[in-house]
């Protein structure tokens, strides 16, 4: 897939890249391996997996499962809770009112009054200091925006909104 | 018998309605035959494939009431395609055409068009009732004609039907003459309601019995509606806002304690849970309650409501219920005949899920319980063992466990024993679900014990062919048998070609079964269609060098009298 092939090209322009303070270069190098291997099922880089080390299907990825009728499942409420650094108490939002990521990313800024900034595969979110996130049904926690909107409202289980200094861009993380 | 003149003949049939009955009396003999034919007002068709429009009319000339399924059951789950097939139009046309005095329309996973709904709301001067579940391809368009244009129409009942809402006026296009209505139900549409038609129109219906509303439809709205109605005996409530007004709110309570005929509560799409209590009064005299779509009751509140329904006979919940919940069922409603458990959490994970000890508590609680749909996070043999000695008089049984392939979360094993348990004390099962991890074992107690089953469901299990033929060997009222991703193959898919005969359909999807395989079956059973759905490019498939051995990713046959249908789109080969 076309995004895939990107984020392989991110990661060779990366080690490129000093990225960190001079002397970190062997460190960031590990650090990258480290969380290739530990996100091997997200971002999936089909040329060098080996199939026997690929995941079966979670869940939410298999069609037509839990047998529930679609006029069910679109009529269903899936509240997820909503936290925002430094904000004393969570929300709940009802993801099946949003049909795709500018409405949700609108209502959350007018829920906590705050602006996300410009959102880019390369480099997450810019520009504001804040990057919206949301653990998955694995229980990791990604960066909201990268896969399509279905994958994302069928398997998001609670949003946070990491703010300023808090929130690592994807550059320092590696 | 044949003594009797045929009128006197006709008039003892009269009394046989069931539809398995008059099929039977149709084959005694040849005069049984013709009268039965000609006094036959209602007729079901199960698949509307395995005959037409035109033999259907030749062989029932009087006929009155239709009821016609289209798409296969796994459609609802997305697995079949939507522009599949099962149209309506060609059956409304033939009918329209023939002038066949048509009150009944019933239809099911069809695609209905407002075209096909003006058609029949202009051809048949008597219609009165018209039922519609899982269809789509319609809007409120068609529903205007249908109100505009059926003089008497007494049912309007549109259950999970997908609508694209115009946010017409199709409410206020039934007429000022109209007052015959007994059957509303709009539930499922999605957009904004006339509530000054609503309100006028249910006020001139003084026969009123079931009234569904939709999203759309506020508190204070409810309580006038209820006002002008008490003799409700089916209501479901749309829209229970958050904040009603005190004004509204005792409105409602003093219209809620006037319908005491009211005997089936459903809705309550957005509520607000503590108005439930308004609805205590009348909770003793209820049967049905159906709140799957009220996410925003749970806890205190649904218990309370449960613990007035004393009477309750079905009860549709969500899995938010919790086992603690359902043993206050179980303590509290000891009439209770079916009950549905369907899961809120549909991203997983929720904890709040149901397990085997609600089930439990259930079986043990109510004795009369014959239906059962649970949708659940884990399950045991030891449970279903219990469930299987406290409940042995189940007619269906339908398990869920949410992941697939899960075995017994105590023991680690299959749960083939506990499945086996059920169908062995279970004589009178007509219809199973399976799921959580299963081995062929499980074929094999069906195939010795399901003597009456006629509808099975199955997905993710299995070892080997086995498993299927034990099946089909064994279960001789065997209908529908639906299986995705088990391991089944050609060797099962052949081995008893007659079998089909006495079955309305076999689907199976992700399976083992070959192009091959289907071939040769389509060349041994001519009276079948051998439909492979295919919604990549079907072409490749015999360009294929493998031609033959490549697996079919969807099988779905069916008998039928009437051959190859002429309606299949591109990605539908039919062998």
């Amino acid at each position: 897939m076309a995004y895939e092939k990107k984020v392989n090209e991110l990661n060779l322009k990366d080690t490129e890249l000093c990225l960190g303070l001079p002397g970190r270069t062997e460190e960031i190098k590990e650090e990258q391996e480290v969380s290739c291997v530990k996100s091997n099922n997200k971002r999936q880089f089909e040329e060098t997996r080996d199939e026997e080390e690929s995941t079966p299907p979670t869940k939410t990825q298999i069609v037509g499962w839990p047998p529930v009728r679609s006029y069910r499942k679109n009529n269903s409420v899936s509240y997820v809770k909503v936290s925002m650094d430094g904000a004393p108490y969570l929300r709940k939002i009802d993801l099946k009112t949003y049909k795709n990521y500018p409405e949700l990313l609108k209502a959350l800024e007018n829920m906590f009054k705050f602006t996300v900034g410009e959102y880019s595969e390369r480099e997450g979110y810019k520009g504001s200091g804040f990057v919206p996130t949301y653990e998955d049904k694995d229980g990791d926690w990604m960066l909201v925006g990268d896969v399509p909107w279905d994958m994302f409202s069928s398997s998001c289980k609670r949003l946070r909104i990491m703010k300023g200094s808090d929130a690592p861009t994807l550059d320092a993380s590696l | 018998m044949n003594y009797f003149p045929d009128e006197v003949v006709e008039h003892v049939f009269d009394f046989v309605t069931s539809h398995k009955d008059r099929n039977a009396i149709s084959l005694v003999c040849k005069s049984w035959y013709k009268i039965e034919r000609y006094s036959r007002q209602k007729v079901f068709i199960g698949n509307c494939y395995a005959t037409n429009p035109e033999r259907l009319l030749r062989r029932f000339p009087c006929l009155k009431s239709l009821t016609l399924k289209g798409k296969p059951h796994f459609a609802d789950f997305n697995l079949v395609p939507h522009e599949w097939g099962g149209f309506v139009q060609p059956w409304i046309e033939a009918l329209a055409r023939s002038r066949v005095g048509l009150e009944e329309l019933r239809l099911k996973r069809m695609v209905v068009t407002d075209e096909s709904l003006e058609l029949l709301s202009r051809s048949f001067v008597n219609f009165k009732s018209l039922v519609l579940v899982s269809c789509e391809g319609f809007t409120t368009d068609g529903l205007a004609s249908i109100a505009a244009n059926c003089r008497h129409l007494r049912d309007l009942d549109l259950q999970e039907n997908e609508i694209d809402d115009h946010r017409g006026q199709w409410l206020s296009c039934f007429p000022d003459t109209c007052t015959t209505l007994v059957t509303l139900n709009f539930a499922c549409l999605e957009g904004e309601t006339n509530l000054v038609a609503l309100e006028r129109l249910v006020a001139r219906s003084p026969n009123l019995k079931s009234l569904k509303l939709n999203r759309a439809v506020p508190l204070d709205a409810l309580a006038r509606l209820m006002s002008c109605a008490p003799q409700m005996v089916d209501l479901g409530v749309g829209s229970y806002e958050n904040d009603p007004d005190s004004e509204s709110y005792l409105k409602l309570q003093a219209a809620i304690k006037k319908c005491t005929s009211l005997r089936s509560l459903s809705g309550f799409l957005e509520a607000a849970p503590h108005c439930l209590s308004a609805f205590h009064p009348i909770c003793h005299n209820l049967t049905s309650l159906n709140l799957s779509y009220a996410a925003e009751i749970h806890g205190s509140h649904l218990i309370k409501l449960i613990q007035h329904c004393k009477k309750l006979q079905r009860l549709w919940i969500l899995d938010s219920i919790g086992d603690k919940g359902l043993e206050v069922v179980a303590s509290t409603c000891k009439e209770l005949q079916e009950l549905r458990v369907f899961p809120s959490d549909l991203v997983g994970g929720g904890n709040t899920a149901v397990t085997e000890e609600g089930l439990v508590a259930i079986s043990a609680g109510c004795p009369k319980l014959h239906s059962i749909l649970y949708f659940c996070q884990q399950m045991t043999n030891a449970a279903l063992v219990t469930v299987a000695k406290n409940c042995p008089n189940f007619i269906r049984f339908r398990l869920c466990i949410l992941e697939p392939n899960k075995p017994d979360h105590v023991t680690s094993q299959p749960l083939d024993e506990g499945f086996g348990a059920i169908v062995k004390a279970c004589k009178n099962l007509r219809r199973l679900s399976l799921s959580g991890l299963l081995t062929d074992q499980v074929f094999l107690y069906i195939g010795m014990y399901a003597n009456q089953l006629e509808m099975l469901s199955i997905a993710f299990a299995g070892d080997t062919d086995k498993g299927m033929l034990y099946v089909l060997n064994g279960c001789k009222k065997m209908k529908k048998l639906e299986i995705r991703d088990s391991p089944f193959g050609d060797t099962a898919l052949l081995a008893d070609v007659s079998k089909y005969e006495t079955m309305r359909s076999l689907w199976m999807s992700s399976c083992e079964v070959t192009l091959s395989g289907c071939k040769r079956l389509a060349e041994k059973a001519p009276w079948l269609n051998v439909e492979i759905i295919n919604e990549t490019d079907n072409n490749r498939m015999e360009e294929n060098g493998h031609e033959g051995r490549q697996k079919v990713d969807k099988l779905y046959l069916y008998r039928t009298v009437v051959g190859t249908r002429m309606d299949a789109p591109p990605f539908v080969w039919i062998l």
